[in-house]
């Protein structure tokens, strides 16, 4: 489904070049759900926005659906959703979620039909007509995730989606993100720092590190595919999360602490 | 001292006591209207009582009375100087000078190179000093109100041109970074993210142009006007010492000012509600 060999991304920056990507390689299968997990400037967003096509690696291959990531991002084969929600303040939740289907010329019935279907779906019925100032944190990201489930894209790319939310709102949002896959059966790649939400949501782990951003570890998780939040305390989600700890403590250098 | 003068004073002090309170009461939606309509008759009746206590000249100072009964009386002048000046000159020039503005900044910000070009281009004409181009437009454009039009745009092209400018180029990046995970279109683009985020700095250049057209039509008469005009009307009146129509111009100007910015701002109100500088 996609797949990353060897790719090294190099940006010039005022400070001279810093290799934000080295030797990345590794593969999603249709239906996984990946996370990214490691500490900021490993590298994890912009591997995501690779995928995406938003940048260009220096070196490498990605294929994505096999195609080229900027021919599938032409082909709309994804959804991304961003750190920040990205909601445009002058739409309302129903016009922001219209938003790609206005872009992708879908027809005025198809877009009512396809925004009551997603509405649904992130459980935000009664609030079509509110803007995205009027809404709290939580609610924002599950109208930014509405709008990038709208149209048929079959990956979804998620970059810290959850990282402003406090915790009891995010573990609520991973429960329902975790519904939404089983239903929708969307591959999903999903960015955090956090080892508990990563361990809980995937079906593989990749683990990475900074200076120069690489890979460490991926681990395959043991996890059932349907689970939920008392999951966190079996042996087995702690020994998961251990060993993600173990790759996160591996890529760290001197220069840290 | 007399009668005149001391109820100057105590009209003074009464207004000034009563606006306290009322800035004091509790419900502040009631001071906001009524604060500045009490100061401003305050003010009148103030200017009145001086003028005849101290039996200023009325070349000097005309009472407000006197601007009033002249104002009454010469409706018919000042709606044709009002038609001439703010409606022929100040507005075709605002709408000319504003619309060809907000394409150029439209061009610059498709095309790149034009930035360079363009913008010092646009700072120098806005240099220009007016009464110096305005005796050279009148012999390009004629007496009537097409050369008071292009003063106008001289005037308003610069700061609706930066302001558009610096609109479209502030834009989120995560913004525009979905458009592009949509693949959009340059025009999907541009329409459904660039303009309505830049609506803002439009609207701050539409407001600050609103004031420029307005003085430019009228002194741009000075230097060469038909018969008719606000600018012409000020001038020729100074010359009779009838400073009575000159303020009664200057107060259909004031008026007219405030309306088309209060007009403005309403539609910006509306447009950029979601904006946090529209958000209390």
């Amino acid at each position: 489904m996609i797949s990353v060999s060897d790719v090294n991304l190099t940006f010039e920056t005022n400070d001279g070049p810093v290799n934000a990507l080295k030797n990345v390689s590794m593969e999603v299968n249709e239906g996984d759900f990946v996370s990214f997990i490691g500490p900021s400037g490993c590298g994890k967003t912009t591997l995501l926005r690779v995928i995406a096509a938003l940048e260009t690696p220096t070196e490498g291959r990605v294929t994505v659906n096999n195609m080229t990531p900027d021919e599938a991002r032409k082909a709309r084969q994804y959804g991304y959703v961003f750190q920040a929600a990205g909601l445009y303040p002058w739409r309302s939740v129903s016009g922001n979620i219209k938003l790609p289907l206005e872009i992708m010329g879908y027809s005025t019935s198809e877009k009512e039909d396809r925004t009551r279907k997603v509405i649904d779906l992130v459980e935000l019925n009664g609030f079509e007509k509110k803007f995205p100032w009027q809404l709290s944190g939580g609610m924002q990201q599950r109208a930014s995730i509405a709008r990038a489930l709208a149209f048929d894209a079959n990956i979804l790319l998620m970059d810290e989606p959850f990282g402003a939310l406090d915790e009891i709102v995010r573990d609520r949002l991973n429960g329902e993100l975790l519904n939404l896959w089983a239903r929708t059966r969307k591959t999903i790649c999903f960015v955090t720092h956090s080892i508990p939400e990563a361990v809980f949501l995937s079906t593989k782990i990749v683990v990475m590190s900074p200076r120069p951003g690489r890979i460490t570890d991926i681990i395959e998780s043991t996890l059932p595919k349907k689970r939920d939040l008392n999951i966190r305390d079996s042996r087995e989600f702690i020994k998961i999360a251990q060993r993600v700890r173990e790759g996160l403590k591996a890529g760290q250098t001197e220069d840290v602490f | 001292m007399n009668s005149f003068l001391i109820l100057f004073f105590i009209i003074w002090l009464g207004g000034w006591w009563i606006n306290i309170k009322i800035s004091n009461y509790k419900d502040a939606s009631l001071p906001r209207f009524i604060v500045p309509s009490l100061f401003g008759i305050v003010i009148l009746l103030m200017w009145e009582l001086a003028v005849i206590g101290l039996q200023v000249n009325p070349i000097l100072l005309p009472a407000p009375s006197a601007i009033a009964l002249k104002f009454s009386r010469s409706l018919d002048i000042l709606w044709i100087d009002f038609v001439q000046t703010l409606v022929k000159g100040a507005l075709s020039g605002y709408i000319l000078g504003c619309g060809s503005a907000f394409l150029t900044a439209i061009a610059i910000d498709k095309f790149n190179f034009l930035k360079r070009g363009l913008l010092p281009l646009g700072n120098f004409i806005s240099a220009l000093p007016i009464v110096g181009m305005a005796p050279i437009f009148v012999m390009w454009f004629g007496f009537d109100w097409q050369s008071k039009c292009a003063i106008v745009v001289v005037m308003v092209y610069f700061p609706m041109l930066v302001n558009s400018v610096q609109g479209l180029e502030l834009i989120d990046p995560s913004r525009q970074d979905l458009m592009r995970t949509y693949s959009a279109s340059y025009t999907q683009t541009l329409i459904k993210l660039r303009l309505p985020s830049a609506l803002p700095f439009i609207f701050n250049g539409l407001k600050i142009c609103s004031t420029l057209a307005l003085i430019g039509a009228i002194v741009a008469e000075f230097f060469g006007s038909p018969i008719k005009g606000m600018g012409f009307r000020i001038s020729s009146e100074v010359g009779r010492f009838a400073l009575d129509m000159v303020w009664a111009e200057i107060f259909v100007a004031a008026i007219a000012g405030c309306l088309f910015y209060g007009l403005i701002a309403l539609i910006e109100k509306r447009t950029t509600f979601w904006h946090p500088s529209q958000q209390k």
